[in-house]
């Protein structure tokens, strides 16, 4: 019987089903940060429970470090605890711990696959919901909660009713300008927060399959924010190629052996899925959002729509247009804006710092504008020297901060203040996400730069 | 962690008709720092709840002593954004014991399931009627009976009937967790992991 990706990497991971019920569900590789850890082991000490595993656990501290000053002592006495914590947890556990200082430190979803700890066909959880960036390698990757980190540690299992499956094909050829991070807005902006929830997507089409590496993790990265457990994209040689050599990827035989695995790894043909979306290439153009969740985004050139024309209550699209001072009809070029933020586990990777020293080339941070480029990883932060990107930036007027989250979530001291206004590359524009009453204009990392170097939203293919 | 067994539930309601409710709103993430699960009901709702000087705005729900209530009533898409189980402690740290919507995002559902609160996902039809039925009556009484899996707004009389798969069912019935169930097929778990290709 022909199987979709989806169905061959899960059913090949259920121990048990449970009738009328979940599955018990095995995972390969767990990952942990300091934020949703601390509860999950504190109820294995509450039931003398061991880490059945901790082989399969990799912890890495980044919501709530700071990015800079990293070798002084963390300030915040409620971050420093929580470090403190992780860092102990998984000594006890004999868990691998790359806490603030370490090389290897940085954003887990950034480190894991530059690492090799993640491979295809593998399920990984964490307790994030951004874990879905893992599903560019074909992995099931999906964020869970403390309780299932608690379940993961102690028994390697969460207890999961199989999603239904949803195909996301976008085909052609993408325009000048246009990055993964826009074709994620706009699929998103299709489909709404909540259209895929329920789901498990798979991304296929020529666009996904001439996508790097970097780009199919920010498009993963993404799929939480239509309401996507997760998303993944059938492994291929670009896969292969950039997990070949990484630390902990197989090696020697073991290599050829897993590639010979992965390569079978992607939907047969005559395969259904519940449900099918397919969109051109040719439509999508630079995105921004406009509003309060990552649905509400636009071609940059485009105009604010009129609230009847968006599907969903008047009320709540009122409330995202007053909590942003915009209004309905307004064009989005030309507004100011106060600061930018490239980095986070969407767009914090070294492909993203090129794009945005592409534009920044030659040209001056506008004078109003403060912005926070923070890498993922200390690897990115390396190549960003290597690669001569420091001396673009710095040349332009920026400064490059040390790794984390930082203004993702704004859990460190990078909060946009009240009121003002930030083109951010990361992934969500909830209310008060980047810091109370902070307003946020989601883009990628060229329209970023576009907006750095203005101080208004630009349409970055005039600065190309 | 244990909590308490659901079975029947007659409680008054607090009606909060927003769409797309995200768990920053419901925990926003400065207040996600502890490492005990305590304390997240102050901070249920924080930004919509207080003023940044900390005294209540006053045109939100939860300071309006007209409406109390174990269930909390959402718009749909209730729960949207991160994984975050501090929403769902939050939630039931301050008192709730259920919530109601026309839709959940699923990781704030399944953490609602594995804590104690039941998630209750009805038409959006009988939401709107519940909405009315709450602002005429703010002591409209709901009945969510877990048992029979129907939801009724007893002042009115108009009952729906509710999804949960019998094991989550059960699992609420009896406050038992999941971990409780994993425990015991540890056995199973290990033999299976020797199986893996990788």
């Amino acid at each position: 019987m022909s199987k979709t990706l989806f169905d061959k990497v899960w059913d090949s991971h259920v121990v048990r089903k449970i009738e009328g019920g979940p599955d018990v569900f095995f995972i390969d590789r767990h990952f942990i940060h300091e934020v949703t850890s601390p509860v999950a082991f504190l109820g294995l000490k509450n039931r003398g429970v061991k880490v059945l595993y901790p082989e399969r656990t990799f912890a890495t501290a980044d919501h709530n470090t700071p990015t800079i000053n990293q070798h002084l002592p963390v300030e915040d006495p409620l971050s420093a605890n929580q470090l403190k914590a992780l860092e102990e947890n998984s000594n006890e556990y004999g868990i691998s711990h790359w806490g603030l200082g370490h090389k290897k430190n940085g954003i887990v979803h950034v480190v894991g696959p530059e690492n090799g700890i993640t491979f295809p066909g593998a399920t990984i959880v964490c307790g994030d919901s951004h874990t879905s960036t893992h599903g560019a390698f074909g992995a099931i990757a999906f964020g869970i909660g403390t309780s299932e980190v608690e379940m993961v540690l102690s028994t390697q299992c969460i207890m999961q009713p199989k999603p239904k499956k949803m195909r996301i094909n976008v085909n052609g050829e993408l325009s000048k300008g246009v990055t993964p991070k826009d074709v994620a807005l706009y699929i998103i902006s299709q489909l709404t927060t909540s259209g895929a929830t329920g789901y498990f997507v798979e991304y296929a089409g020529d666009v996904f399959e001439n996508m790097t590496m970097e780009g199919r993790m920010t498009v993963c990265n993404l799929s939480i924010e239509m309401g996507a457990r997760g998303g993944m994209i059938a492994p291929d040689e670009t896969t292969f190629n950039y997990l070949k050599d990484k630390p902990l990827s197989p090696k020697g035989e073991e290599w050829d052996k897993a590639v010979a695995y992965w390569k079978t790894l992607k939907t047969d043909e005559g395969s259904t899925f519940d449900k099918e979306i397919n969109i051109e290439a040719k439509d999508i153009e630079p995105m921004i959002t406009y509003g309060t969740n990552p649905g509400m985004g636009i071609g940059i050139s485009k105009h604010i729509p009129k609230a009847e024309a968006v599907e969903g209550g008047v009320t709540t699209f009122k409330k995202s247009l007053d909590y942003m001072g915009y209004h309905e009809d307004d064009a989005m070029v030309g507004k100011k804006i106060d600061y930018v933020f490239l980095g986070s586990c969407t767009n914090g990777r070294i492909e993203d710092f090129r794009a945005f020293a592409s534009i920044v080339k030659g040209r001056k941070k506008a004078e109003h504008v403060t912005a926070w480029l923070v890498p993922g990883s200390h690897e990115v932060e390396d190549k960003i020297k290597e690669e001569g990107i420091l001396d673009i930036i710095t040349e332009a007027g920026f400064t490059l901060r040390q790794p984390g989250c930082s203004a993702c979530l704004a859990m460190n001291d990078d909060k946009i203040p009240a009121g003002k206004y930030a083109v951010s590359t990361s992934n969500r524009n909830f209310e008060g996400r980047q810091g109370p009453g902070s307003r946020t204009l989601l883009a990628s990392p060229l329209v970023a730069a576009a907006a750095a170097v203005t101080g208004v939203v630009t349409d970055p293919r005039e600065l190309l | 962690m244990a909590y308490d067994k659901f079975n029947i539930l007659t409680t008054t309601a607090v009606p909060l008709p927003l769409e797309n409710v995200d768990t920053d709103q419901i925990i926003p993430a400065r207040f996600l720092k502890a490492t005990k699960r305590e304390g997240f009901g102050d901070n249920l709702f924080r930004d919509w709840r207080y003023n940044s000087d900390d005294t209540p705005k006053e045109d939100f729900v939860l300071n309006n002593p007209i409406y109390t209530g174990k269930i909390l009533v959402g718009g749909k898409n209730f729960g949207s954004g991160s994984s975050r189980e501090h929403a769902a402690w939050a939630v039931y740290d301050y008192g709730f014991r259920c919530v109601v919507s026309s839709f959940f995002a699923d990781i704030f559902k399944n953490n609602c399931l594995n804590i104690g609160v039941l998630p209750v996902q009805v038409s959006p039809e009988f939401l709107e009627q519940i909405f009315t039925a709450v602002y005429d009556d703010p002591k409209t009484e709901i009945e969510v009976n877990l048992p029979e899996q129907t939801i009724t707004i007893t002042s009115i009389g108009a009952q729906e009937s509710f999804d949960i798969n019998s094991y989550k069912k059960g699992n609420m019935l009896n406050g038992f967790d999941d971990i409780d169930y994993l425990q015991n097929m540890k056995g199973e778990i290990e033999a299976f992991a020797e199986t893996l290709p990788l």
